[in-house]
């Protein structure tokens, strides 16, 4: 049940949060240098939001995610939850009892719906698990529960003792999302959840996650690639590049007027359902620059069409441009960007 | 004339499966021509059969799949030393032998393919200028350095950066699109009449797939070749292809030209599919509600089952009563170039 909601204050608070793997090399293991693949990522989620977080593989959108609900230890930084028994709390901070009751409220789903679920657990049992758990039901009242799960998620509660096997990829998203959404959690990472999926599967689950959302006043962090479903679903959106924020703007803003060429890049590579000609298309160079070893400066500027001699040399600030719009470039307030759509 | 000019033309093929539990009609009476040095695309969901008809013209289906009927005809030119003109001559795929010498001297040579995942179409143990030199003395009289030399010029025209280098390197060393280009090249280097691209952007990230596409759509300029182009993203067959069919469970049931096909299609189920996807000008132009997603209600029915009338029945949301369930609708040409499987516009 959606419980009284504070609009104004963020649900979930990311500062500068850091997340380095340590490159081990030899007979000694010896630390030779460290992948960052999480570089200093600071935003918030307020609320019933949901905040999409795009960009390429390897740029750190996932591990951002896991090290967010501690699912890997972060390096650095600090994760404030407003956890509805707790209070504010620094996940990075919490032990292990409090970290479960934490877990109750920061759920995940996760991309692949054919390795996220045990081939050799029924139904009842994964999405019976969490409640299992964390103590919240047994016996008839657990069975009730996934029950009453399932056929919110849109499976017959007959199916409960079923394998996953005999349920395709859609349906395998279901069961993952009934898992997540069993302790009735106030916020969920959910990433990927779509990319395995065909586009009529695709519509259907995200269809489910909106209505849920509001059923349940849950509040996403979505993570994709897609920035169609990116769009679609998300009421802000940020960009990563080598494990950075390089933009952040309210969904409609950041799709007509972008502001850092990466994005701009990004919005122009999608391939569009519409076969008229358009005007031009920006082709980046290059690649993805390596998180172990990236460039001086701003990390895009090997790759970027709008490259000037101060941006090999100094990194720039993320800086709030307009209200709600922040931007990771030197040039953000003199470049005039086309975005995904003209009106 | 010989650019309209068909180069494969698929009849009435049926690929089957026969499993223990039953049947699959991966294809079933699948009609298509591909013209030469055009681009045809075929989308559709997972399990519509795609890219089991591209493995059946390549005759790599594998077991117990069976081609169970249907002609693949391939207009091959045999080019004459004495005569500056070339000959055409017919041969059907489907009747050769998978693995007899007919057919492997055409597959990847005249006709070859690119698949999905570049890592597993690479040998991991093997250097990249190996594998792709092995693909040139297989089919060219040439020997190892010529073939090298071969090899080194076609990764420069698939723009890897150092080709000579890249020959040497082992494709663990190469990133994800670096890959691709050297399966690209690998495909590319006997000078196929027809490239089979199955979903080659799809393991990629976009900005590495826009500069794929980009890339093999250059190449085909530049070769000449025809390319049959599989995926299930309609923004990408929105760019590359010529010509489109919409494949529903082993079945074609839309073929147009790639503007008709997102301007005005006519089958329920390609209508369906095109609402199905979000538009960005849709997000961008929302105002406080957001629209929903228009889905197609239920799912791809299990391939064992043999449905009566047309497959698309059971979820069409325009469906005719007593008639979409128990015949199968014909083809009909409601336009030149434009055929629908679909009863709403056979002729009385």
């Amino acid at each position: 049940m959606p419980e009284p909601t504070h609009q104004d204050e963020p649900l979930l608070e990311v500062k500068d949060l850091v997340k380095h793997f340590p490159i081990r090399r030899g007979f000694l293991k010896r630390v030779v240098g460290y992948v960052r693949a999480v570089d200093g990522v600071s935003f918030h989620v307020m609320e019933g939001e949901t905040l999409g977080l795009v960009g390429e593989s390897g740029c750190g959108k996932t591990t951002a995610g896991r090290s967010i609900l501690r699912a890997i230890p972060p390096t650095s930084g600090e994760v404030w939850f407003r956890d509805p028994v707790l209070g504010p709390v620094d996940v990075t901070k919490l032990d292990r009892e409090q970290l479960r009751q934490v877990w109750r409220n920061m759920r995940v789903i996760f991309q692949d719906p054919y390795a996220s679920l045990s081939p050799r657990m029924t139904l009842l049992d994964i999405v019976g698990a969490p409640l299992r758990a964390m103590g919240l039901a047994t016996g008839k009242e657990l069975e009730d529960r996934v029950a009453e799960m399932l056929q919110l998620v849109g499976l017959r509660p007959e199916y409960m003792r079923r394998y996953p096997h005999a349920f395709s990829g859609g349906q395998r998203q279901r069961i993952g999302l009934a898992r997540a959404l069993a302790p009735n959690p106030k916020f969920v990472i959910c990433d990927e959840p779509v990319s395995a999926l065909d586009v009529s599967v695709q519509a259907q689950i995200l269809n489910l996650l909106e209505d849920l959302q509001e059923k349940m006043g849950l509040t996403y962090l979505f993570v994709a690639h897609d920035l169609s479903v990116v769009a679609h679903i998300s009421d802000r959106v940020a960009v990563m590049y080598v494990g950075k924020i390089v933009e952040m703007a309210p969904t409609a803003e950041l799709f007509l007027s972008p502001r850092h060429p990466y994005t701009e890049a990004l919005m122009s590579a999608i391939p569009r359902p519409d076969p008229r000609p358009r005007e031009k298309r920006i082709l980046l160079k290059g690649e993805v620059a390596n998180p172990a070893n990236p460039p001086s400066g701003c990390y895009f500027h090997p790759r970027c069409a709008y490259v000037q001699d101060i941006c090999a040399k100094e990194e720039p600030p993320l800086e709030e441009i307009s209200p709600g719009h922040w931007v990771k470039c030197h040039l953000a307030r003199e470049l005039r960007l086309t975005g995904a759509v003209q009106l | 004339m010989l650019g309209n000019s068909a180069l494969v033309e698929i009849k009435n093929l049926r690929t089957y499966f026969h499993l223990p539990e039953g049947t699959v009609r991966a294809v079933d009476g699948v009609d298509l021509t591909i013209r030469r040095g055009r681009t045809l695309g075929i989308v559709g969901e997972s399990g519509c059969g795609k890219s089991v008809t591209a493995l059946s013209l390549l005759r790599l289906v594998p077991s117990p799949g069976r081609i169970e009927g249907g002609e693949i005809l391939f207009y091959r030119t045999v080019e004459e030393a004495s005569a500056s003109s070339a000959l055409t001559d017919v041969i059907d795929l489907a009747r050769l032998e998978p693995n007899g010498r007919e057919m492997r001297s055409i597959r990847g040579n005249q006709i070859s393919m690119v698949f999905q995942e570049p890592m597993s179409a690479l040998i991991p143990v093997r250097t990249v200028g190996s594998q792709i030199t092995e693909v040139i003395t297989l089919h060219q009289k040439v020997s190892e350095a010529e073939a090298r030399e071969i090899a080194a010029d076609m990764l420069a025209r698939v723009r890897l950066p150092k080709p000579r280098q890249a020959l040497d390197d082992y494709p663990f060393q190469l990133s994800g699109g670096m890959r691709q280009r050297a399966v690209i090249a690998m495909a590319l280097c006997c000078r196929p009449k027809l490239l089979i691209a199955d979903e080659p952007t799809t393991a990629l990230d976009v900005t590495t797939e826009a500069q794929i596409l980009d890339l093999m759509r250059e190449l085909q300029k530049e070769f000449g070749m025809a390319i049959m182009y599989i995926t299930h993203n309609l923004g990408v067959i929105a760019e590359m292809a010529e010509t489109v069919a919409v494949m529903y469970l082993g079945k074609v049931v839309e073929l147009t030209d790639v503007k008709t096909l997102f301007m005005s299609p006519l089958h329920p189920y390609t209508r369906a599919l095109l609402r199905s996807i979000p538009q960005l000008t849709d997000a961008v132009a929302r105002g406080t509600k957001k629209p929903r997603l228009q889905t197609i209600e239920g799912m791809v029915p299990d391939p064992y089952s043999v449905l009566p009338g047309c497959t698309f029945h059971p979820r069409c949301p325009e469906r005719l009563p007593d008639l979409c369930d128990r015949v199968e609708p014909g083809v009909s040409e409601v336009a030149p170039g434009h055929s629908v499987k679909c009863h709403l516009y056979s002729s009385p």
